[in-house]
């Protein structure tokens, strides 16, 4: 049992000091900017729950959030079964494993604006290298900058791309963790190959799964750079995601008011998301 | 249940084997009977694990062949071989109830479900499980959880032979004997095969009606317990079982007799040939008080029920059990070695003849 | 066993091919890539990567996102190696609540605190400093080193402090000369995710930065929007971006895959 000790508070006071300087001053002042109207020059009038009001009742904002969920819920439903699929086939040891998880983890080390550059040049029509197989050898029209679908799953793969080697890799350390023995075990009860992933890998991977899942979730419902630098919000309204038209509002029009609501909410519905997820994915271990 | 015979068996680890140090077991030539308590006895790294994944069909041997009942198997996969092993660490599946847990070996080879039921409940009883069947197992502690690996060995009826690898390692001592005993009885109701692994000489002797003892690959003794203990066939059993072990003093051969610093030792009966050979004898055959020898107390420690005293003999330190009160350290004493229980060893293997040959 | 080593090997493969085609363009000339597609650079030339290190706006940009990469992995560690130790030997008042709160900052989008934070580094004049990138990186580094650390911590177990303690170690010198090498996969790990995190990151960096502190990556939008299409100067520029990465992963490549275990939630 661990010891009762109000000391501790010492050894995490810079952290609190750091995270309350970076947390809790810019939120006070998206809070303070939520209730008020600027028209500029500093001046500033109440406004209550108006930008609240106003933005849970406007039209952009549910597409947005909608745009975002169905964003989520897409990339997590590609990548968490591929991502898991991937580590089971992985060798457990050998020469060739620290280079495939090398070769792996590298799409997750490049910077965002990079990766959302390198996507486009790989997709432009007809002299990047998908762009030029779908429309020239495969015959298929494709240019996202036009076709909405595009966009969308040019923005799917690209996070595919991204992120599936987070799972892989987390899923992959579960898989290692297993004992030997447990297999052993498995084979002498005479189980099928899928009651050794249901009753044997799958529990172990448990653990790991779940931040997996919720780094995804959280980091997927915050993306902005590598879509914004691929499509800009693009076609149209088509790929503006909520961090992407959050910026538009704040940065952009700099319509401060209606920007801290926004965010409020954001941050509120990711907090509950995450909540949510974890006390699901937790729920049986009592 | 089938008798296992292991012929010519060989392995290595090392795909390419040059010399007999790349070979985990050397020429292992064995038959274990039919519902015998067999363990399998020696110091970590000696092979016993690589002979038991060999019999199950986790590892496949080098060279040589494993027959039950005179079928060669040595091909077969362990689920194809109808045995059952308990590992080091209990394997239990998380996610199941104790009952499920117990089920899965015979569901997954479609035993119907009423079958099912009336053997768990069977095995649950002897385990003394009954209360717990509808737990999930993941939150028992870890012997129960052993309990939970034992019965799933337990519960098919047709098992060619249960091996245990080591299975109370990770268990509270009090329980460890518990558990011990539990297998002892559980033996002597189910009459399966059993193979027991270990490195603790008071679980295999407690446990197994035969002993079978290896070293570096290799199988040094098979026999009782009483055998092991009386009538070492290797200078490493007598080291190796009895506490303190046996002591080895070194020796001179003439005429089949031993020699010990100028001193005739008498012994159970003559060796063949002359030359250096050693002398084994247990702490608890030395007598103190009379004897031909003469030796300085060097350290008395007292373990409880007796003394353990240890001596100076010439060059030598020996160790004798003693029951009654001893000298004070220092002084010097008259020692005597019980003949008929005072062996003589050649490049570590028994060299005297048994007694009842020599009469 | 051949056929299950093909599913990675196929998404190695499509992981590798966006990168081939950025450093296979970064070795086109304009022309080329204007004129039309080519699998291979049909005229090899080195004049993007030339450019790139001889004009400084270039060169400084891989500065500058390299000392605040760096300040944010030393911050981060500094401030979140006490704290996951206080988490993971001591009950202490509100330690759960903290905790939680410390991980829901992970969960902030980085575009609501762009604005905020510009604001709030301006005031304290810190714009367009390393520094500002590296403490504004740590919001969402810190609570994760954190979070790795104390999954790590906890697997030690208590009996190494005591021990130490009993042998008269004083808490600095247990913990610089015996704790932190017992842990020292788990630093490594930690240190990774701060890098990556802070290495990839470019709103934040680029709200906080004008001339003297400016990223690479922000150096890289600006060229793609004003000076026209430069395509081989952009992926000269994002090839470089991706080596840094590929090293730091090289070192940590043994740990990464138990070290990711021990992280717990």
């Amino acid at each position: 049992m661990k010891k009762q000790n109000q000391k501790a508070w010492f050894f995490v006071l810079p952290v609190l000091l750091l995270v309350a300087f970076n947390a809790l001053i810019p939120m006070m002042t998206v809070v303070n900017y939520s209730v008020q109207e600027t028209f500029g020059n500093n001046l500033f009038f109440w406004e209550g729950l108006g930008w609240f009001e106003k933005l849970l009742r406007s039209e952009r904002f549910h597409a947005a959030l909608g745009r975002q969920f169905m964003f989520t819920g897409m990339i997590l439903a590609i990548e968490v079964p591929l991502g898991v699929i991937i580590a089971l086939s992985m060798p457990r040891s050998g020469f060739w494993v620290p280079v495939c998880l090398v070769l792996m983890a590298l799409p997750m080390l490049i910077p965002w604006n990079v990766v959302g550059a390198m996507w486009n040049i790989f997709t432009l029509p007809d002299i990047g290298l998908l762009g030029y197989l779908m429309n020239h050898v495969l015959g298929i029209d494709y240019n996202m900058t036009q076709d909405p679908f595009a966009a969308w799953a040019t923005i799917i793969v690209m996070d595919v791309w991204h992120w599936t080697s987070l799972v892989v890799l987390l899923s992959y350390a579960g898989l290692v963790s297993i004992p030997e023995a447990y297999y052993q075990a498995a084979r002498i009860d005479g189980a099928s190959n899928w009651s050794v992933f249901r009753h044997i890998q799958l529990p172990k991977m448990k653990q790991v799964l779940t931040i997996a899942i919720l780094l995804r979730f959280m980091d997927s419902f915050n993306i902005y750079t590598e879509p914004f630098v691929l499509t800009g919000g693009g076609p149209g309204n088509a790929t503006t995601l909520l961090s992407i038209d959050l910026v538009k509002i704040a940065l952009g029009q700099f319509d401060l008011g209606p920007a801290a609501a926004m965010s409020l909410i954001y941050f509120v519905i990711t907090l509950f998301v995450s909540w949510l997820f974890y006390t699901l994915m937790t729920k049986d271990d009592e | 249940m089938a008798k296992i015979t292991l012929s010519k068996l060989r392995h290595s680890y090392n795909p390419k084997p040059e010399g007999p140090d790349d070979y985990a077991l050397k020429e292992i030539d064995l038959d274990w009977d039919d519902g015998g308590a067999y363990a399998l006895l020696g110091p970590s790294g000696c092979g016993k694990t690589t002979l038991l994944n060999i019999i199950s069909g986790l590892l496949q041997p080098s060279q040589g062949k494993v027959l039950f009942d005179d079928r060669d198997v040595t091909a077969l996969p362990p689920d194809k071989r109808n045995i059952a092993q308990v590992f080091q660490f209990p394997v239990i599946y998380d996610t199941m109830t104790v009952f499920d847990n117990l089920a899965f070996p015979l569901r997954n080879r479609g035993v119907d479900e009423a079958t099912v039921g009336a053997r768990v409940h069977e095995i649950a009883e002897m385990l003394e499980l009954d209360d717990l069947l509808t737990i999930r197992a993941a939150g028992l502690s870890a012997d129960n959880k052993q309990k939970i690996s034992m019965g799933r060995g337990l519960v098919r009826k047709d098992v060619n032979v249960i091996m245990f690898d080591e299975p109370l390692t990770v268990i509270d001592p009090h329980l460890k004997w518990k558990l011990r005993s539990k297998l002892k009885e559980l033996h002597q109701r189910v009459r399966a095969t059993m193979i027991y692994v270990t490195h603790d000489q008071t679980e295999a002797l407690t446990f197994a009606d035969q002993v079978v003892v290896m070293k570096d690959g290799e199988i040094v003794q098979i026999g009782t317990p009483v055998e092991l203990f009386e009538r070492p066939a290797h200078t490493f059993v007598g080291h190796f079982i009895g506490s303190p072990g046996m002591n080895i003093l070194p020796c001179t051969l003439r005429d089949g007799q031993a020699w010990f610093n100028g001193q005739h030792i008498e012994t159970e009966g003559p060796a063949t040939g002359d030359g250096d050979a050693e002398i084994g004898v247990r702490p608890e055959h030395i007598s103190l008080g009379s004897g031909p020898l003469e030796a300085e107390i060097v350290k008395v420690a007292d373990v409880g029920r007796h003394n353990v005293v240890e001596l100076r003999l010439g060059n030598s330190l020996i160790k004798a059990i003693v029951e009654n009160d001893v000298p004070a350290t220092g002084t010097r004493v008259a020692i005597g070695f019980d003949p008929a229980r005072t062996r003589i060893y050649r490049g570590g293997r028994i060299a005297s003849q048994p007694k009842e040959r020599a009469r | 066993m051949r056929k299950r080593s093909l599913i990675p090997l196929l998404y190695i493969l499509f992981l590798l091919l966006p990168i081939y085609w950025l450093i296979a363009m970064s070795f086109k000339t304009t022309g080329e890539i204007l004129s039309g597609f080519s699998l291979f650079p049909q005229t090899w030339t080195f004049d993007n990567y030339r450019t790139i290190f001889t004009d400084p706006t270039w060169y400084w940009g891989y500065f500058n996102s390299i000392t605040y990469v760096a300040l944010n992995t030393v911050i981060s560690l500094a401030v979140a190696l006490p704290a996951a130790y206080a988490f993971s030997r001591y009950r202490f008042l509100g330690d759960k609540h903290l905790f939680f709160w410390l991980l829901t900052n992970r969960m902030a989008p980085a575009a609501v605190f762009a604005l905020p934070f510009f604001q709030l580094y301006s005031a304290v004049g810190l714009f367009d400093t390393h520094i500002a990138v590296a403490l504004a990186h740590t919001l969402f580094n810190v609570p994760l080193a954190v979070w790795i650390l104390e999954g790590f911590m906890s697997s030690v177990p208590k009996e190494l402090d005591e021990t130490a303690y009993v042998d008269g170690y004083s808490f600095p010198r247990f913990f610089t000369r015996i704790f932190l090498p017992t842990i020292k996969a788990g630093v490594g790990v930690a240190a990774f995710f701060c890098f990556m995190f802070s290495w990839v990151e470019l709103l934040l960096a680029k709200t906080l930065t004008a001339v003297a502190a400016k990223p690479i990556a922000a150096t890289m939008t600006k060229t793609a929007s004003s000076a026209g299409y430069e395509l081989g100067l952009l992926a000269a520029a994002g090839t470089l971006t991706i080596i840094p990465g590929a090293i730091v992963i090289w070192f940590v490549r043994n740990h990464i895959a138990k070290g990711f275990a021990l992280g717990r939630v």
